[in-house]
């Protein structure tokens, strides 16, 4: 992928400050097109309009060398070419990123293209069987008009011909998606869904070819083309609601891909993606960078946020020597670190595969819809055989009559509302919840959702915001401003805080950073110190609570900042609504038993764990599960992701790191956390309609199975039954996008 | 009614150019951005189209 010779060119022609650094090599993705040209395909976050499609397309259509620009606004992807230099990548990606939208490389050939062709092919299926159908049924209404006028047989015979030759190539080519997992459901030895639909569909087609060469009277080429139809609608719902979510989850695992800076044998500095890094090399890691390795300390000093795999709000002071993990953000300065691990053998990797364990326990739910179909499929064949056998036997009819009237009976089972009842919610039920910000990405997870009687939180950035903000209470105004001009040379996060509160002061000339300890400044009357206790010359405290910094100087007596990281606006209100509802509430956090009491206290949590390390919580919630819990885990952290994954379905804040992201079933979006109350309840209520759904589904076949048994369903019943039947099971699950708003909390 | 011996063939020959036009329409990717679509059509025309 990268081509080292213009990484090196690249790295090297950079200077190493630490904004460059965080950011990707886009050279490195750019890709030859031909004729001197390049192309790159990025991925641009906060599109959320065309007037932003509009922007960046101009912007990169005014610079000359830019050839195409495309923005897709479904994907949020940007297809790039231009003539010149691959490097020219570099200010390409810039212009997008000056005008406010962060952008990432993306590389088509991580992502599964797979998927999207067999959406394609469905959508492609779908139209054939759709032609097909409507013109059958045209032909078909012409037939049976002539059934009450005098239609000579010469003139039906023509028509059952040409409906022949529309629907047997549609059928053969629509029908393949079933005909192809029917195949491999039979040859590993078990029935699904769509062996009695394509036994349905091949053999009325198969039976209607032969009467119509026998000049019969009824011949069923319109309910087959009809069946497929509705089926292919349901399938391609159910798939493209799955492809809407894998999309987003695509972009997620794109922007993970962020090189690592290597420094060689002669010094020189070296973009490199992460996987090319092998263990004894040397890189170097700016402040303000996540680490992609594991580790240790060769030089500097700097203070590592570790919340990402320990859960801990307070950022760690580190020294050479130290070891530091994958995953770990650096916070106040750049280090040198030796890489004992990569990849598979970090920590972070332990941590995903104590997840995939995890999930691989989780994936032997079965959907709903499957299971009804184990149970119906066998009926179906049973049935029909019987009709088949019956008719032949008891009553002494014909072989054909026997045959066609069996037919019929698959026809009318066959699950056409079945088919549709569980996609039409999910399509709709999950498009609700998109527009509120709220994205489900397994096509289960409303089930499971809906059982859900347990909710676990994790502490730091899900309830809380993750980001500590400066505790008001008796401050000196005067030394607020003073430290604030300090602090906003910073980017650690509690300076960050402290300048955050205090936006309007400008910051001083000539602050310097300690690492690990804190910041000066050097003025006329003397050294303003502005840190850690120890940085300012106090005694150690063992009983003082929660992160602080103080402020001392000449003359002035020590002023301290306390922090804290306040809770979501509206989270109390949230577990409030839930409590009230009957869910059992609980906090696991691998933060520190005072903190954690504190905001369980108040907001009113009594059941709650502090320094949980992820197999802490994983065992925690196998405990609940099997005290035959349903818990929904929502959590945020990378220590949360076995957790996420070991709960019988999880959720994740938008603001959570990716790994959280991919183990969770939906991704809420926003400062609030009301979005958690409103997904269990528009889960029940989505349940709920299913159930009614499938019972529709059912109740139907209960009037028409006996009719067909009986011989009574002739091509124009089964068309009029099976037609109105799935309008019934849409309609029903359209009420889902008309009701009320479940989400409020009133 | 021999007329629908034509007649038939026509009309199923119109419904194919249909469909070849939407399948055409598909694989162009015309439908790979049913949002942006949308949008587009608002813009203004610039001087330069690219």
């Amino acid at each position: 992928m990268t081509t080292p010779g213009a990484a090196t060119a690249a790295g090297a022609a950079r200077d190493l400050d630490p904004e460059s650094l965080g950011r990707p090599d886009f050279t490195g993705y750019a890709r030859p097109r031909g004729e001197g040209e390049q192309s790159l395909d990025l991925i641009v976050e906060g599109v959320h309009c065309g007037g932003c499609v509009q922007r960046i397309e101009r912007a990169l259509a005014r610079r000359d060398e830019v050839t195409h620009a495309r923005l897709n606004l479904t994907t949020r992807r940007l297809a790039l070419a231009w003539r010149g230099p691959p490097e020219s990548a570099e200010h390409l990606a810039r212009t997008v990123e000056d005008l406010g939208y962060p952008v990432a490389p993306y590389e088509p050939a991580r992502l599964s293209a797979a998927e999207g062709r067999a959406e394609t092919q469905l959508l492609r299926a779908l139209a054939v069987a759709g032609f097909a159908a409507g013109n059958v049924m045209l032909l078909s209404v012409a037939v049976w008009a002539g059934h009450f006028q005098d239609m000579g047989p010469a003139t039906r015979g023509l028509l059952h011909w040409f409906s022949a030759l529309i629907a047997l190539p549609a059928i053969a080519y629509a029908g393949r998606p079933f005909f192809r997992s029917a195949l491999q459901a039979l040859k590993s030895g078990h029935t699904n869904m769509d062996v009695p639909i394509s036994l349905a569909v091949l053999l009325a087609a198969g039976m209607s070819l032969f009467e119509t060469m026998a000049g019969g009277r009824h011949v069923y080429f319109d309910s087959a083309v009809t069946l497929l139809f509705f089926l292919l609608i349901g399938r391609y719902l159910d798939r493209r609601a799955r492809g809407k979510a894998r999309a987003a989850a695509e972009r997620l695992l794109a922007l993970d891909t962020r090189p690592v800076t290597v420094l060689s044998e002669d010094g020189a500095r070296v973009l490199l993606p992460a996987e090319q890094v092998g263990p004894g090399m040397t890189v170097l890691a700016a402040a303000g960078e996540r680490i992609a390795v594991d580790g240790r300390v060769r030089a500097g000093r700097s203070e590592l946020d570790t919340s990402l795999i320990t859960g801990e709000t307070l950022p760690a002071p580190t020294q050479p020597d130290d070891p530091v993990f994958a995953g770990t953000l650096n916070l106040t300065a750049p280090l040198t670190l030796e890489v004992t691990a990569v990849g598979e053998d970090t920590l972070l990797a332990e941590i995903v595969r104590l997840m995939e364990l995890a999930e691989q326990r989780r994936a032997r739910y079965v959907e709903l819809a499957d299971r009804v179909a184990r149970l119906y499929a066998p009926l179906v064949h049973g049935l029909a055989l019987a009709t088949f056998l019956g008719w032949t036997f008891l009553l002494g009819a014909p072989w054909q009559t026997a045959l066609l009237t069996a037919v019929a009976v698959l026809i009318i089972t066959c699950p056409c509302a079945l088919g549709l009842a569980v996609p039409a919610v999910q399509v709709i039920a999950s498009g609700r919840l998109l527009g509120r910000g709220t994205l489900l990405k397994s096509a289960t997870a409303l089930e499971r959702l809906a059982v859900v009687d347990t909710v676990v939180f994790d502490k730091t950035g899900t309830l809380t915001e993750g980001r500590p903000e400066l505790s008001r209470e008796g401050l000196d105004r005067e030394a607020l401003g003073l430290a604030a001009s300090l602090a906003g040379a910073s980017r650690h996060p509690l300076a960050r805080a402290l300048a955050r509160a205090a936006p309007e002061v400008p910051v001083a000339d000539g602050v310097r950073e300690h690492p690990g300890l804190g910041l000066s400044l050097t003025t006329p009357e003397g050294e303003l110190r502005l840190g850690s206790r120890v940085w300012s010359g106090l005694p150690e405290d063992e009983a003082a609570e929660g992160p602080e910094l103080w402020l001392t100087g000449p003359g002035r007596a020590p002023q301290r900042f306390t922090f804290a990281d306040p809770p979501r606006a509206d989270a109390a209100a949230v577990i409030a609504a839930l409590q009230a509802r009957g869910f059992a509430i609980e906090l696991l956090s691998g933060d520190r038993r005072r903190a954690v009491a504190r905001l369980a206290e108040a907001l009113g949590v009594a059941k709650w764990r502090a320094a949980c390390s992820p197999a802490d919580k994983v065992a925690r919630l196998e405990a609940l599960a099997g005290q035959g819990r349903r818990v929904l885990m929502v959590g945020d952290g990378l220590n949360d992701a076995p957790a996420l994954a070991a709960a019988s379905v999880s959720l994740s804040p938008s603001s959570a790191v990716d790994i959280s992201q991919t183990a969770a079933d939906a991704v809420f979006q926003g400062r609030r956390l009301g979005p958690v109350l409103e997904l269990v309840t528009l889960a029940r209520r989505a349940q709920r309609l299913v159930k009614q759904n499938l019972w529709l589904a059912f109740g139907y076949n209960a009037v028409t199975i006996p009719l067909a048994v009986a011989g009574l369903v002739t091509p124009l019943v089964a068309a009029i039954a099976m037609s109105s039947s799935s309008l019934v099971v849409i309609g029903n699950a359209l009420r889902l996008a008309r009701s009320g708003r479940p989400g409020d909390l009133r | 009614m021999s007329g629908i011996l034509y007649l038939i063939p026509i009309a199923l020959l119109l419904g194919l150019i249909g469909l070849a036009a939407f399948l055409w329409a598909l694989k162009s990717g015309q439908y790979d951005d049913l949002d942006g679509a949308a949008q587009r059509i608002l813009f203004d025309d610039e001087d330069e189209p690219k």
